[in-house]
């Protein structure tokens, strides 16, 4: 946002009517920077409540990424193709990328990544829910490429033009990488569609697997999501849930067909009049069971995940002992490791 | 019962006549063992990492050295066939870059003996005219920042806290018998017994050097034991690597033929 008035003055706290005065012309300057398509940077004064929104979707957005490393990395060690193994491990490496440039983007709204660390580690914040299946065989790899990273590219495009500065200029860095994930997943399965009968058979038994989860990626109906309405004003959001959805459906169809592979819903069809494709109804019962942590992976997942911090932390103290030591004689140093 | 048919298989190359340049298979095959092997090793940090910038230096030289090892095992034969369709003695790497990853000191211990050899070895050959001279000027630069990455930690771990000073140094101290190994002659490499010693002694150079800054001490132990005269590159390896094998082959062994 370019207008200077709408700088927070620094320190500024808001005490007496006369600051709720300030604080009004404030939140003028902000409701009209956002409707008129501005962005909203970190210096700029934003309301407490667009902060606290932002950080919580950032958050569960990193986490997200981090915790997504499982379900593939699961398969590096045993991939079945050295090409096949450069491409997986690229990918994760990717995810851990996100995770950095997200955490970097809620650090610009004044929170530390220790500090959301810690209540991912203890529940307080969540990830995506999708990573709370197994990946139960190779095919797995495919599908979460196809599906779940491309359902994370239809909701994260129109993210590029959230009002938040450096949210969006993450999601533009991340939504390029996110669609090669999409391509390279698409490609993994097609491979096993047109190779043997058992590869074909994982193929489509991976999709059968993770085609609901995937559509549940884009969150409850709209009559039911919590946050939306005022997301979508404050331009963080620009879709509805369900538009999302229905928008998501309408790629994968097509897809599907060229990979020879069925979506398991036999109410999937295509709508004349609507122009879109009518689909069966989502279980909603297993997605709010899998957000309560009653999913097939969840304990195991956060388990795994509070381990690495644990059994690092002895390395992160370390890291931190030795640059104290040396403060001052370091900047000959290059490529030094933040812990 | 009748003879099989005579067919050339596919994607077998034909045998080398008389006077053809012999290719030095026995050396891309140690050479790119080495490079398979310990990238495989690296990538089983992938979500373990102790920090999120962990995950992606670790997968940065995991995905270097398979880089490297393709190259290498494709000058040898079929990428694939070698990786996954070998017996454990059929591969030639240094028992060094098989050993588990242990806890990170041991990760950057083994990272640091090996991308010190690996960059002396890669400096001779990229300087020679022999057939590993383009791979190896490229991957120099490669082994560069492994190394530099390797001897940041060693030095940051040694000289951090009581606790990562003793596990660094336990590290250091229990991989230290493993490197002997690498200054053995490989056939086909072209190096011979007067480089392999200066070799040698360029490596202690270095390696006793970041030590040094590291504050940490210069194992005194053999760098070689009773199985020095067999080790990795005569097939000999030890019992993780088989088990290590047994997860990377499965998938690919469990679909015969298939391709992915
Ligand atoms: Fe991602
Ligand atoms: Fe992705």
């Amino acid at each position: 946002m370019a207008t200077a008035a709408a700088h927070r003055p620094p320190g500024a706290q808001a005490h007496g009517a006369e600051d709720t005065a300030v604080i009004e012309a404030y939140t003028r300057r902000f409701d009209a920077a956002v409707a008129a398509d501005e962005r909203i940077e970190p210096r700029d004064w934003m309301p407490d409540a667009y902060r606290a929104t932002l950080v919580r979707q950032i958050a569960q957005h990193a986490h997200s990424e981090i915790i997504g490393m499982q379900p593939e990395a699961n398969w590096i060690t045993r991939a079945p193709s050295l090409r096949r193994k450069a491409i997986l491990m690229a990918k994760v490496q990717d995810e851990a990328g996100h995770g950095l440039y997200l955490y970097s983007a809620a650090e610009t709204l004044g929170v530390g990544r220790d500090e959301l660390l810690d209540k991912l580690h203890s529940g307080r914040q969540k990830y995506s829910s999708i990573f709370n299946y197994p990946t139960l065989t190779w095919a797995d790899v495919g599908a979460i490429g196809w599906l779940v990273d491309g359902a994370a590219i239809t909701n994260q495009v129109p993210l590029c033009r959230c009002s938040y500065g450096p949210y969006a200029r993450a999601m533009v860095r991340v939504c390029k990488e996110e669609s090669f994930h999409q391509r390279q997943g698409y490609e993994l399965l097609l491979a096993l569609s047109n190779g043997t009968p058992e590869q074909h058979a994982m193929a489509q038994d991976a999709v059968d697997r993770w085609w609901w989860p995937s559509l549940m990626m884009f969150g409850p109906p709209d009559d039911e999501s919590q946050h939306s309405a005022q997301s979508m004003e404050w331009k963080i959001k620009r879709h509805s849930n369900d538009d999302l959805r229905q928008r998501f459906v309408d790629i994968c169809v097509p897809q599907a067909e060229s990979l020879g592979l069925t979506l398991p819903d036999p109410d999937l069809r295509w709508n004349e009049e609507r122009g879109e494709h009518d689909f069966g109804t989502i279980d909603w019962t297993e997605f709010w069971e899998v957000l309560k942590g009653n999913g097939p992976c969840n304990e195991q997942r956060i388990t795994q995940r509070r381990k690495a911090h644990e059994e690092g932390a002895w390395v992160r103290e370390a890291a931190a002992a030795h640059a104290a030591k040396h403060t001052g004689e370091q900047t000959g140093e290059t490529g030094a490791t933040r812990a | 019962m009748t003879p099989p048919e005579t067919t050339t298989p596919t994607g077998t190359a034909a045998p080398a006549g008389p006077g053809a340049p012999v290719f030095p298979t026995a050396a891309a095959l140690a050479l790119g063992d080495d490079a398979l092997v310990l990238s495989h090793r690296l990538g089983e940090w992938a979500g373990h990492a102790p920090v999120l910038e962990e995950e992606v230096a670790l997968a940065n030289i995991a995905l270097d050295l398979l880089g490297q090892a393709r190259v290498l095992l494709s000058m040898a034969g079929d990428e694939d066939e070698l990786a996954y369709l070998r017996e454990e003695r059929a591969f030639r790497n240094l028992q060094l870059v098989e050993q588990p990853n242990g806890d990170f000191a041991h990760t950057i211990a083994r990272q640091l003996y090996f991308s010190t050899y690996q960059l002396l070895l890669h400096a001779e050959l990229a300087a020679g005219d022999g057939p590993f001279a383009p791979l190896a000027a490229k991957a120099v630069k490669e082994i560069a920042y492994h190394r530099d990455h390797a001897e940041q930690w060693t030095v940051r771990l040694g000289d951090g806290t009581d606790v990562s000073h003793e596990r660094m140094q336990r590290a250091c101290t229990a991989l230290w018998r493993f490197t002997g190994e690498m200054f053995q002659p490989v056939e086909g490499l072209g190096l011979d017994e007067k480089t392999l010693t200066a070799m040698e002694s360029a490596w202690l150079d270095s390696v006793t050097g970041v030590l040094g800054r590291a504050g940490l001490t210069v194992p005194d132990g053999p760098r070689g034991g009773a199985w020095a005269a067999g080790a990795g590159r005569q097939g000999v390896h030890t019992e993780p690597f088989g088990r290590m094998l047994a997860e990377m082959q499965h998938l690919h062994r469990s679909h015969p033929g298939a391709s992915w």
